[in-house]
């Protein structure tokens, strides 16, 4: 039954997020051009063009037009897609933060991008990472594959009435969002039966439900609103888990699984070869490419190296983090990313983590390691040099908490 | 002109009010407000509420409009009313539109006219939201964005903007001992702006909150023109403009009547002009002078005889030397058509 129309075409990772929309009928999207994520609105409109999908498009003046289109789109009730890369997701910030405020859940895809200036189009996660404290759900995904699935779980997740939160879709600028992949794509009555029509209930803007939206509220009750927020981001992962296990039920298959690959059945992270690691390398997006080889590469020469790749960063799966990274000796967490100033000189993730592993009664050691700026590659050789390292830490005392993969300069 | 064209210019005119008395008895813009005494733009507000009544969405930008109308748990609005940010005005305005728009093609909502308002003061229409606002213009969608305009940032305690006029004091152009004069840039032409650049807008108007029963018939006709209209209203503020509240109508018409703030409508390429304005151009009506205007406001008190003759000269011009008096600064065409 559920193969009747399902089909597998070559998208890359933008094509598979317009897609994704497509098979969720969006009614209203709002493009502006900025590389590497554009190619989803190049999608979109063609779609639109051809006739095989009927929404609104609109291109705006500029990013933070097109996050308020988006926004208000959402409040009167439309289904939305919109997205954006590097600087134009900071240019937007504004009108990102107050759709989480405002409880729009809007899908934007982030086409990973380095910050200007010096200029880059490569692939950096401190665009998304921006607003990782402000009421977005955060994913990254490795696959066109997960890009699409993620989508439609996007829809479903974001817009659950116990959620009514915005989800950022994330991938990795060129490594993704250009890559050409097989994916498989679900028959699109099943697809109606997985995501129920978007609604807001009480929460509508229309002349039959007269409210008043986002008003004064001052000292008297946001401390209250943000609770709720806080409250519905706390929901949301009951809801994933419910969408991943309804979403396999649906299509016959675990989110990200095509033909050569099984996804393990946890939705918020994808432990690989975990189970008697001792040093366990930690990432996001598509580094576990690298990761996996490099980790197969090294259990060859005896090192028992594994990689947990974080999906969901917002709600961050710390009960995960600290499951499958108890038993490691040593934990290696590659930011795509930096946050300068910070304790230790680490990278976003590596704090994500060391702070979740801190109620363990014993704790791995916890290196930062800083790489793959503005595009530059993470290659099995530089992730074989990290296991390394990891190795090295572990049998002494640390001596180092931060290391910067391949930078000029500064030998690692 | 098309069957089409004309009907529309009929739905048009025939939805226009005599007489006061005429206007909807019934209230979408209530208590609740906490606006200043004499608060032009309060009231521009309720015409608003007023005569597009309930099938109505209305957007207000950051602002004191904001500020003032929706406190929570007063919320001053009986029609959905929703924020947007400061530069928001534009994406705003399309994105409730295109929702509707979307939601009723596709069958998930009953298909019906609703009104789309969006109303943004100076920064969020002139000034940060320009762009935006520039943007909608150029999209088919029904809405109408209302620039409210007290020629100030008077939400944070008035500051200049591109709006406020040459000369005033403002807590940006405070004047001193070795500078009288801050501010010495003209006040921001928007409506031309609009018209010139955007041809698919078929309305859009000055008005004066002190001209009621004008104002009501604008915002009327804007909502039934069809597709994307403007309205820029000068809001005297108390406030702002330092004076006793009880002259807010008479700064209002003191601003037409000297020529400072002509009223006009911009009608599928046709200028008709409106109330006194209408007999200025046509010289039947003498413009008091600006200094009658100027003097009533605090804000001018530093004024001495070189700024009332700059004003005035600049004021004169616009009737004497444009080709589209009061409107458009272009003085050329004639050379241009030798």
């Amino acid at each position: 039954m559920t193969q009747v129309a399902e089909k597998e075409i070559l998208l890359n990772g933008t094509q598979a997020v317009a897609y994704a929309a497509m098979y969720a009928d969006v009614d209203v999207t709002a493009a502006y051009p900025i590389r590497p994520y554009t190619e989803v609105m190049d999608t979109i409109s063609k779609l639109i063009a051809d006739g095989q999908l009927d929404a609104e498009f609109i291109i705006a003046e500029g990013e933070h037009g097109q996050f308020e289109i988006v926004k208000h789109a959402s409040l009167v009730g439309a289904r939305t897609l919109v997205g954006t890369s590097g600087v134009g997701w900071l240019y937007a910030m504004e009108a990102i933060v107050v759709t989480a405020t405002d409880r729009a859940p809007v899908v934007a895809v982030i086409g990973n991008r380095a910050l200007d200036d010096p200029g880059a189009y490569g692939v950096e996660h401190n665009d998304a990472l921006m607003v990782r404290d402000v009421g977005w759900l955060l994913v990254w995904v490795d696959t066109a594959q997960e890009a699409f699935d993620t989508a439609l779980l996007a829809y479903r997740i974001g817009e659950d009435p116990r959620v009514l939160i915005p989800v950022g879709v994330s991938m990795d600028g060129g490594f993704l969002t250009h890559s050409e992949q097989i994916v498989r794509l679900p028959d699109r009555e099943l697809v109606k039966s997985f995501l129920p029509p978007y609604d807001r209930g009480k929460l509508r803007v229309h002349p039959d439900n007269p409210i008043s939206v986002a008003p004064q509220v001052n000292e008297d009750w946001v401390t209250e609103i943000r609770r709720q927020h806080d409250e519905g981001m706390e929901r949301a992962r009951e809801v994933i888990k419910e969408a991943y296990e309804s979403f396999k039920k649906t299509f016959g298959r675990y989110p990200g699984t095509t033909r050569d690959i099984t996804m393990p059945e946890n939705p918020f992270v994808e432990p690989y070869m975990v189970e008697d690691a001792d040093v366990i390398l930690v990432g996001m997006g598509t580094v576990s490419k690298p990761m996996k080889v490099a980790i197969k590469n090294m259990r060859e020469k005896g090192v028992k190296a594994g990689m947990l790749r974080i999906r969901w960063f917002r709600p961050f799966p710390a009960e995960d983090v600290m499951k499958y990274l108890a038993n490691a000796k040593v934990v290696c967490v590659v930011d795509r990313d930096y946050s300068l100033g910070s304790p230790f000189r680490g990278g976003v993730v590596y704090h994500e983590v060391r702070s979740s592993l801190y109620d363990l009664d014993e704790r791995p050691k916890v290196l930062s390691f800083i790489g793959g700026l503005g595009g530059r590659e993470i290659t099995i050789q530089d992730v074989e040099k990290i296991i390394k390292i990891g190795v090295e830490q572990r049998d002494t005392p640390l001596t180092r908490h931060t290391y910067w993969v391949n930078v000029r300069g500064d030998p690692w | 002109m098309t069957e089409n064209e004309l009907e529309k210019e009929e739905r048009m005119y025939k939805s226009i009010i005599k007489t006061i008395k005429q206007a909807p008895l019934e209230e979408f813009y209530t208590s609740g407000h906490r606006t200043c005494q004499g608060c032009e733009s309060a009231l521009l507000m309720r015409y608003l509420a007023k005569i597009s009544g309930e099938r109505t969405i209305v957007v207000g930008a950051t602002g004191c409009m904001y500020v003032a109308n929706t406190t929570y748990y007063t919320t001053s609005w009986v029609v959905p009313w929703v924020h947007t940010q400061l530069g928001g005005s534009g994406g705003a305005a399309l994105g409730t539109a295109a929702a509707l728009r979307a939601l009723m093609r596709k069958g998930k909502i009953k298909e019906e006219p609703i009104n789309v308002i969006v109303f943004c003061g100076d920064l969020g229409c002139a000034d940060m939201g320009l762009s935006g606002v520039s943007n909608a213009m150029t999209y088919d969608y029904n809405l109408l964005i209302i620039l409210y305009d007290n020629e100030s940032s008077a939400n944070t305690d008035i500051q200049e903007t591109s709006m406020t006029p040459y000369g005033a004091q403002t807590s940006f152009s405070r004047p001193g001992t070795a500078r009288r004069i801050m501010k010495r840039r003209w006040k921001k032409n928007v409506v031309p702006m609009i018209i010139a650049g955007h041809r698919n807008v078929r309305y859009a108007a000055t008005t004066s909150p002190a001209y009621p029963l004008d104002t009501l018939n604008k915002i009327k006709k804007a909502l039934s023109a069809g597709g994307p209209t403007f309205i820029h209203s000068l809001d005297p503020c108390p406030k702002g403009w330092d004076y006793d509240p009880m002259y807010s109508h008479e700064l209002g018409t003191l601003a037409v009547e000297t020529g400072i703030w002509p009223l006009y409508e911009y009608i599928d390429g046709k200028i008709v002009y409106n109330e006194p304005t209408k007999g200025i151009v046509e010289g039947r009506i003498k413009r008091k002078p600006v200094r009658e205007y100027l003097e009533k406001q605090g804000r001018f008190s530093h004024f001495v005889e070189e700024d009332y003759d700059y004003f005035q000269k600049m004021v004169d011009e616009m009737y004497e030397k444009w080709e589209i008096p009061g409107v458009m600064p272009i003085r050329s065409v004639e050379l241009a058509r030798k």
